[in-house]
């Protein structure tokens, strides 16, 4: 255990991005509305710094910061990466559509300030600064979903907000408890603490905290506002919400399980699995019929956090579980965003038929966005696959083998809508739908997670090797 | 060596991509040509150099995803190099017979590359990853191939193809991921795991990762009650996509069943040789009794897959019956059923690509709708019923072999399911005997005028005839002369069943 360590540079990519956030908000204030773009360039370098300070922190033992509240491991190194690395790629899709728009500083502060929330989640070891995160995730991302001011956006925005607000105050409640049951809301404490507390109170706590977690997770049960966030929003801010919050708290939601519930007297492992099959079950089943690809992709998305929690039931009982957990993590956030891209290279398509006879018009769009599909259902020899694969031996390592089964049949399900989306794609008989123009920024983004997937598939030796380092405790 | 005929034809396949879709037709068909034949080539010259006892050869392995017990290692041996032959023989037919190909032949000749690549992976891979990814690609490579050159129903024939198939790969993967705990250190390697036994004496594990390897590589291969994909698949897709799926894709169940099921999992195999047993026998008949309810030619050699299939499960389930002691006879089962695989590959093959011919100038594969063809179409008659009488098992062609070889190596260990099997022999005879008649004799009768041909129903063309005949000539140098291939496969078929006795 460390002492009190206070030193800011601890959190040089959280203290980054919150400071380019600040100084995009002032210099937006007074650039011209044709240069504004510049603070997305600023957003983009303070990413780029965030993620080369991470891979720095990373090498460096295990510490924790502030107090024990922050800690700095693989777990946050990880998410740090993914969660910066991410958000580098919705600029990317974003700053095209945005340039000169009115309000352009506003949606990149907006961006950074959403996804420092998700850091803080992602490092947090303390509940009341997992509350602050989840704050500072949730405010901006309810503005981001409303940000183009029309009817869905709007609606969407709403709903977002109210879920939200009504998860997040359920959260609180959460904390509340478990301080009153542990003590303490510092994990290494609560992990002893809550061994000896009241099962009933810690179960009651946990839950409410969950729920929390969930919103932000987009899981079931807190996955109510995904499908209607993602489709009324713009596309790239789609491709935001559901890949960086989302990181941000199934981090946390590990760092939960296997620090201060790890030991707590709670059938954890039984409820996270029964959450996991939850999800995964109502996001396939509500995917299969969908026309609109952002409601599709929404839906894929909710699926996709069943899949991560296996790794998440076990964690602690086998030695795979964290190495499985955060490639998967890295894997999804970059298919999940790949295929986000596809749509934002195509503005004007928004149903499954729009995209009939891409193949003719489009080859290469097409076939970016055939490997992030089947990324997403784990065919060989992508990033997902091998995520899947060490998901599926650490939760049948760990005495999960009925819940692999499960997982399994939903993975084929899945292939189901997948499929209903490439094969008229595929198809040239028949007419073809109206992609519109096509945005040529966001279809480089495209290939690049796609290509992205694929080597970071065939490259998953290196880069699990890197995953396995101890949690701070 | 072996990487090389490995990723050859994807890179050739990479490269047309990179060509403007503009370029003429020829190009891409002749480079897809020119590859196919530099893979046979290649494939001549690993079998030149491969001593017929030497166990597993050309071996490479190297470091791929160590943490996770993955590597990258391949090696040919006497299971596996005939049917890496076949694979390459079959492929470079079907390069031949698509000549004339105009529907967006650079992604038909680079998706058919890739088929190649993922079918000759498959067959070299000694990882169950590497396995694994060879055998999902080959999925998803057909699955466009049907979908997007298919007729009818192919996308719904194609989406069945693919979800079934995808169930059986993940209840493989499971399968799998059991094995692998199951070693210590954990491996997904197939010959440190066929070394280690790791489920020796764990009855009841044993059991369900058999189970979950069987059912994926049934669905694959495929075996009543498995096979409902496929004849929507065979009949929707192309005549070269057929060919392939027929004679080298459900080869992988059947291959992988010689690989890693009985090598990997003796005890439990021994334990439920019976299921493959009365599997095989149901399949044999069931196959041949729906074939020959089949009014549409091509339905028809679809279901004489199943009937085939099943004489090697047939013939690998009596390998495993205990207590029979009869040596000779288990191995002639075992090799046998590897020399079905070779053989149906062969002979389904050309059946399928002559299904091809027909539906090109028909536009049909309703046998009723045909009658009198030997006038017209000599050649192709002859072709036809050259390969008709090769599949039935008939003495002189490489079928009558495979089955005799099977059928006298199961009646020791299991007389009565041999017994009942033997009369899929006699059914297969009557329904290509049936179809023969029915389409080839007779006064003349075709289906009303094709659209875009000049004359009603021409005969052979000289790119199909390229196609078709080799393929039924080594059916029947295979059938006359068999001991170069046997002189191979005997070993190997050894090596397995002294595995399995362990």
């Amino acid at each position: 255990m460390t002492g009190m360590n206070e030193n800011p540079l601890d959190l040089l990519p959280e203290v980054l991005l919150a400071a380019s956030a600040v100084l995009g908000l002032l210099l937006g204030a007074w650039l011209p509305r044709r240069r504004q773009w510049l603070t997305g360039a600023l957003a983009g370098a303070a990413c780029t710094a965030g993620i080369v300070a991470a891979a720095m922190a990373a090498t460096k033992p295990v510490e924790t910061a502030f107090g024990e509240s922050f800690a700095l491991d693989t777990l946050t190194a990880t998410s740090r990466i993914v969660i910066l690395g991410a958000t580098l790629l919705v600029l990317a899709l974003a700053m095209p559509r945005l340039y000169a728009d009115p309000r352009e500083t506003e949606f990149y502060v907006l961006l950074q300030l959403a996804s420092a929330g998700a850091l803080m989640m992602a490092g947090s070891q303390d509940l009341l600064l997992l509350a602050a995160g989840y704050l500072l995730a949730s405010v901006p991302a309810y503005a981001l979903a409303g940000f183009r001011k029309d009817g869905p956006g709007t609606e969407a925005a709403l709903k977002f907000y109210v879920v939200g607000a009504l998860l997040g105050v359920l959260m609180l409640v959460g904390v509340t408890v478990l301080l009153a049951a542990g003590r303490a809301t510092a994990y290494p404490m609560l992990r002893t603490e809550l061994a000896e507390a009241p099962a009933g109170l810690v179960a009651v706590g946990t839950l409410a905290l969950l729920a929390g977690i969930l919103f932000k997770a987009g899981g079931v049960p807190g996955h109510f506002w995904v499908p209607d966030a993602v489709q009324g929003s713009s596309a790239p801010v789609a491709a935001f919400l559901t890949t960086i919050p989302k990181i941000g708290a199934l981090a946390a939601f590990y760092r939960l399980a296997a620090v201060p519930l790890a030991d707590a007297d709670l059938p954890w492992a039984d409820l996270v699995a029964v959450l996991s099959v939850a999800s995964m079950t109502l996001g396939n089943l509500a995917a299969f019929f969908q026309q609109d690809v952002k409601r599709l992709l929404a839906y894929s998305t909710i699926s996709q956090v069943g899949y991560l929690l296996l790794p998440v039931a076990v964690a602690g009982r086998t030695d795979l579980d964290q190495e499985a957990f955060l490639y998967y993590l890295a894997g999804y956030a970059l298919t999940n965003l790949g295929a986000f891209a596809v749509v934002c290279a195509l503005p004007a398509a928004h149903t499954i038929d729009d995209y009939r006879g891409l193949a003719r018009t489009q080859p290469a769009l097409l076939a970016s966005l055939v490997v992030c599909l089947l990324g997403l259902v784990g065919t060989p020899p992508t990033a997902v696959f091998l995520g899947k694969l060490e998901a599926f031996s650490a939760a049948f390592d760990g005495g999960y083998a009925w819940l692999v089964v499960v997982a399994a049949v939903n993975t084929v399900a899945s292939l189901f809508y997948y499929l209903r989306w490439i094969a008229p794609a595929f198809l040239s008989h028949g007419a073809v739908g109206d992609p519109g123009t096509r945005s040529r920024s966001a279809a480089v983004v495209a290939y690049a997670a796609a290509i992205g997937s694929v080597l970071l598939g065939l490259l998953g030796g290196a880069v699990l090797d890197m995953l396995g380092g101890p949690l701070a405790r | 060596m072996l990487t090389a005929i490995v990723l050859l034809p994807t890179a050739m396949a990479a490269l047309l991509l990179c060509v403007p879709r503009s370029a003429p037709r020829t190009l891409f068909l002749t480079a897809w040509v020119a590859t196919a034949a530099a893979e046979l080539v290649l494939t001549v010259i690993v079998w030149a150099g491969y001593r017929a006892d030497g166990g597993m050869q050309y071996e490479t392995k190297a470091r791929w995803i160590p943490s996770a017990g993955i590597s990258y290692h391949v090696g040919v041996d006497g299971l596996s190099l005939p049917l890496v032959a076949v694979t390459c023989v079959l492929f470079l037919a079907c390069a031949a017979y698509a000549w004339r190909e105009t529907r967006r032949p650079r992604e038909f000749a680079a998706l058919f590359l890739f088929l190649q690549t993922t079918c000759l992976g498959l067959f070299v891979a000694l990882d169950l990853i590497l396995f694994f990814v060879f055998f999902d690609l080959s999925i998803v490579a057909m699955y466009f191939i049907i979908a997007g050159w298919g007729h009818k129903d192919a996308a719904r024939a194609a989406l069945k193809f693919f979800l079934y198939t995808f169930i059986g790969s993940l209840a493989l993967l499971l399968g799998f991921i059991g094995l692998y705990l199951a070693a210590d250190p954990h491996t997904f390697d197939i010959v440190e795991l066929t070394d280690a036994n790791p489920l020796a004496g764990r009855g009841t594990y044993g059991g369900l990762v058999l189970l979950a390897v069987a059912v994926g590589l049934a669905v694959k291969t495929p075996t009543v009650p498995f096979h409902t994909w496929l004849p929507p698949a065979h009949t929707d897709a192309p005549a070269a996509g057929s060919a392939i799926l027929a004679g080298v894709l459900l080869k992988m169940g059947t291959y992988g069943f010689l690989r890693i099921a009985m090598p990997v999992l003796p005890d439990a195999w021994r334990d439920y040789a019976l299921v493959f047993v009365v599997v095989g026998v149901v399949s044999v008949l069931y196959g041949a009794l729906v074939a020959l309810a089949q009014t549409d030619f091509k339905r028809m050699v679809a279901y004489t897959s199943v009937n085939h299939m099943g004489y090697i499960i047939l013939a690998i389930g009596a390998a495993g019956a205990v207590g029979a002691g009869q040596e000779e006879a288990r191995r002639l089962a075992i090799t046998g059923s590897v020399f079905q695989m070779v053989s149906h590959g062969l002979l389904t093959g050309a059946l399928f690509l002559l299904s091809g011919v027909l539906y090109e100038r028909g536009r049909t594969y309703e046998m009723s709708a045909y009658s009198g063809v030997a006038g017209r179409a000599p050649v192709f008659a002859a072709l036809a019923g050259v390969a008709a009488f090769a599949s039935l098992g008939l003495p002189g062609f490489s079928g009558f072999i495979a089955e005799f070889q099977i059928l006298t190596g199961s009646l020791g260990p299991e007389p009565v399911a041999t017994g009942l099997a033997v009369l899929g022999i006699l059914l297969t005879a009557g329904l290509f005997l049936r179809a023969l008649q029915q389409v080839f004799l007779g006064p003349l009768r075709l289906p009303v005028a094709a659209p875009g041909t000049d004359r009603p129903f021409p005969d052979i063309r000289v790119h199909e005839g390229l196609a078709i005949v080799p393929l039924l000539a080594l059916g029947v140098v295979l059938g006359l002369a068999p001991r170069f291939v046997l002189d191979v496969i005997e070993p190997a078929s050894r090596t397995v069943l002294e595995l399995l006795a362990r």
